[in-house]
């Protein structure tokens, strides 16, 4: 992307840039066979399962699915509020 | 001498195998290789007419499988180019006519007489492609630079690797400069960082692929086009020597220009 572009901001627009970003995300899909619907249900599952354990904040969580070389990581940074209520 | 075999394969179809295929083989045979091509691609022949050899075919794959010829009749010698061979796919079958085993016995019979064996792969991810892929030392993957081809490629790199066969070498084909100049084309860079995955080579789009193709003369048996130059510098990265990628992107400024009327550079 040239500076003249850059500096219009247009680089992020731009249908190369688009191609990219697509890319990156359905092949994060592709690679582990997780649809985003079955991700939801990942997400529920866990919340759950820790739900158990420790009271979370279930509206800041955030799970991703990430690409290092060819290798998907699953990270999930989950906010815990306090103990479970016994 | 011993064979490497090279399977040129894609995910997606029409990205230009069978191009790469003709083209690389020529390529390694004006090196002074000892080259067979094999078409894999049965029921759609096509490796025949982009080399320019459908006049001469007799026998094909199958009939060599099916012990109807021996190897040595269904092979039609290049006329043009010491040392280059083809052995034709048979166009009235399919897929199942051959096994994966079928094609490492096939190659091994080969092995010794040639320098290479590339082995032009049908697109997808069935029988035909695990037929092409059987014997290979190494294995060619061509996508263009655009998200169907690049993600099918993706899919065709793990199956590689699951065979064992991997991580292969990529050949972004059909790249075109100005596009990517505007910022609407992925960068031969971006593919690379998402598929991770090594780069042999980068072809233009470039017409005298088609021109050439219409007169079934590779363009590496012409010269003057950049993409023949790209498929010749390909080959000699598969002998071993050490090539700079062409820059595409700088390759209208006004230096290159410049060193271009002394030599087509890349
Ligand atoms: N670098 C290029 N520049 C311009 N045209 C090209 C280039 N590479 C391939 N083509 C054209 O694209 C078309 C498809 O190429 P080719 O037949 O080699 O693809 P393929 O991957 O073998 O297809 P298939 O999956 O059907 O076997 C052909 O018409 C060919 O001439
Ligand atoms: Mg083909």
């Amino acid at each position: 992307m040239n500076l003249f572009n850059r500096l219009l901001g247009r680089s992020e627009s731009r249908s190369g840039t688009v191609a990219k970003k697509r890319l990156q995300l359905v092949l994060v899909q592709d690679r582990v066979d997780l649809s985003p619907g079955r991700m939801d249900q990942l997400k529920d599952d866990l919340i759950q399962v820790i739900s158990k354990y420790v009271e979370i904040d279930k509206e800041g969580i955030d799970i991703a699915l990430t690409n290092t070389k060819r290798q998907s990581r699953l990270t999930a940074h989950i906010p815990v509020i306090g103990a479970r209520q016994k | 001498m011993s064979a490497t075999v090279i399977t040129i394969t894609s995910g997606k179809g029409g990205v230009g195998k069978t191009t790469a295929t003709a083209n690389l083989s020529a390529a390694l045979a004006a090196q002074g290789k000892k080259v067979v091509a094999i078409d894999a691609d049965i029921g759609l022949r096509n490796l025949d007419v982009v080399m320019g050899l459908e006049n001469r075919i007799v026998y094909d794959l199958v009939n060599v499988v099916e012990g109807t010829c021996r190897l040595r009749q269904a092979m039609i010698k290049d006329k043009r180019l010491d040392g280059l061979y083809l052995i034709p796919a048979a166009q009235t079958r399919d897929k199942t006519a051959i096994t994966p085993g079928d094609m490492i016995e096939l190659t091994n019979q080969m092995r010794d007489e040639f320098d290479f064996i590339l082995i032009d792969s049908p697109a997808g991810i069935e029988q035909g492609f695990k037929n092409a892929v059987a014997p290979a030392d190494r294995v060619l993957i061509v996508t263009t630079p655009e998200v169907s081809a690049v993600r099918d490629a993706d899919r065709i790199i793990g199956l590689i690797e699951a065979e064992e066969k991997g991580p292969g070498d990529l050949i972004v084909n059909r790249l075109r400069m100005d596009m990517v100049k505007r910022g609407d084309m992925l960068h031969t860079d971006d593919v690379i960082d998402v598929l991770a995955i090594n780069l042999i080579g980068v072809v233009p789009d470039d017409e005298s692929i088609i021109i050439s193709t219409n007169q079934g003369r590779p363009v590496v048996m012409q010269n003057g086009s950049t993409a023949g130059q790209a498929f010749k510098n390909i080959a000699m990265r598969l002998t071993g020597q050490d090539v700079p990628l062409i820059n595409f992107e700088e390759s209208d400024s006004f230096i290159t220009r410049l060193s271009k009327l002394f030599k087509v550079s890349g």
